[in-house]
């Protein structure tokens, strides 16, 4: 734990890191701008929404702080919101999406 | 003697860090807790904002044209300028985060700033967007008209007002909850900057920066979502 303390961010600069992500995250906004304008059937969907979930991992990770500084509780905490969140949407959308009278 | 010594420690470490509550050994943990409270209030958030994706998922699966149709009338220019203005406040807000760290007082208070301004922005240019939606009569309501869309790959076909009045229904549900947490967003910062500028936070102390600024990280990540599913679904042709 006391390695994960915030001294140590300031022993090697995070700012490097920190600009890295935004430009990434910039350059993913444009790519999935630009891509939705290119007809890939029904992957356009599954490619905006993968690109949205590297953007929401990349802010989590780094800008939230959970790569270096998280305990394991917390990431523990994360992991079951995440967990339950696709549990929602996974069981309903099984349900939804095999109706064949709809 | 041994249980005297620690008493006699924990006053040391009360008067080094007055912050310090009692009933934490030290600031690193105290500062940990807060941030784990905080993440578990957010997994109350993800679950909240969940319940909507879902209900956008079964309609976007009933009504897929109708809402690609929808989705089409939406300047998706605007979403994607403020995709970008949400992602370089959250740059802002996690460098003030290291300005509280390292202590240094005038970076953190002007990045608190900025982060506030491009908050504002983000919320300007929604309420242009809204404007754009009231004039179109595009909102759920007694004057809401979306007639002769037509319907995306079936041509000669158009979308059906009724389903088209779901999506926006949607699009003003979604996107309203995420502006209300914009505006607490700037509320929490306000107080941030105020804090700040008194000088209150030091490298020991900084737990409201970090979790406010958690908490602005979060309402990005539920834009990076809301901006493919409401404005991208049907750009395409």
């Amino acid at each position: 734990m006391a390695e994960h303390t915030a001294s140590n961010h300031s022993k090697s600069s995070p700012l490097k890191l920190y600009f890295g992500v935004w430009a990434t995250l910039l350059v993913l906004t444009f790519v999935t701008y630009e891509v939705s304008l290119v007809d890939l059937g029904p992957f356009n969907s599954v490619v905006a929404l993968v690109i949205a979930s590297i953007k929401a991992t990349l802010v989590a990770l780094f800008f939230m702080h959970v790569w270096h500084a998280s305990e394991k509780l917390t990431k523990l905490v994360i992991v079951a919101a995440v967990f339950f969140l696709l549990l929602l949407l996974g069981l309903t959308m099984t349900d939804y999406a095999t109706r064949p009278w709809s | 003697m041994a249980e005297a010594e620690t008493v006699m420690g924990l006053h040391q470490e009360e008067l080094q860090h007055p912050e310090l509550l009692h009933h934490f050994a030290d600031a690193e943990q105290q500062r940990n807790s807060a941030s784990l409270g905080m993440w578990v209030f957010l997994g109350t958030e993800i679950m909240f904002f969940g319940g909507m994706f879902c209900a956008y998922l079964i309609y976007r699966h009933w009504y897929f044209g109708d809402f690609g149709a929808a989705s089409k009338s939406i300047d998706a220019t605007l979403g994607a300028t403020n995709t970008a203005v949400l992602i370089c406040s959250s740059l802002t807000v996690v460098l003030a985060v290291w300005a509280a760290q390292t202590a240094r007082k005038t970076l953190l208070v002007t990045m608190l700033t900025i982060t506030m301004l491009l908050g504002l922005v983000f919320l300007g240019i929604k309420a242009k967007e809204y404007s754009d939606k009231f004039e179109e009569h595009h909102v759920p309501g007694a004057s809401f008209s979306f007639n002769n869309a037509p319907l995306p790959h079936h041509p000669g076909q158009y979308a059906n007002p009724r389903h088209a009045q779901i999506f926006f229904s949607l699009y003003f549900m979604m996107t309203g909850i995420h502006a209300l947490h914009m505006i607490v967003g700037l509320g929490i910062f306000s107080w941030l900057l105020c804090m700040s500028w008194k000088g209150r936070f030091t490298p020991t102390y900084y737990t409201p920066v970090e979790v406010g600024g958690l908490y602005w990280h979060f309402v990005d990540i539920v834009w990076i979502y809301l901006f493919p599913l409401l404005y991208l679904i049907d750009r395409r042709r």
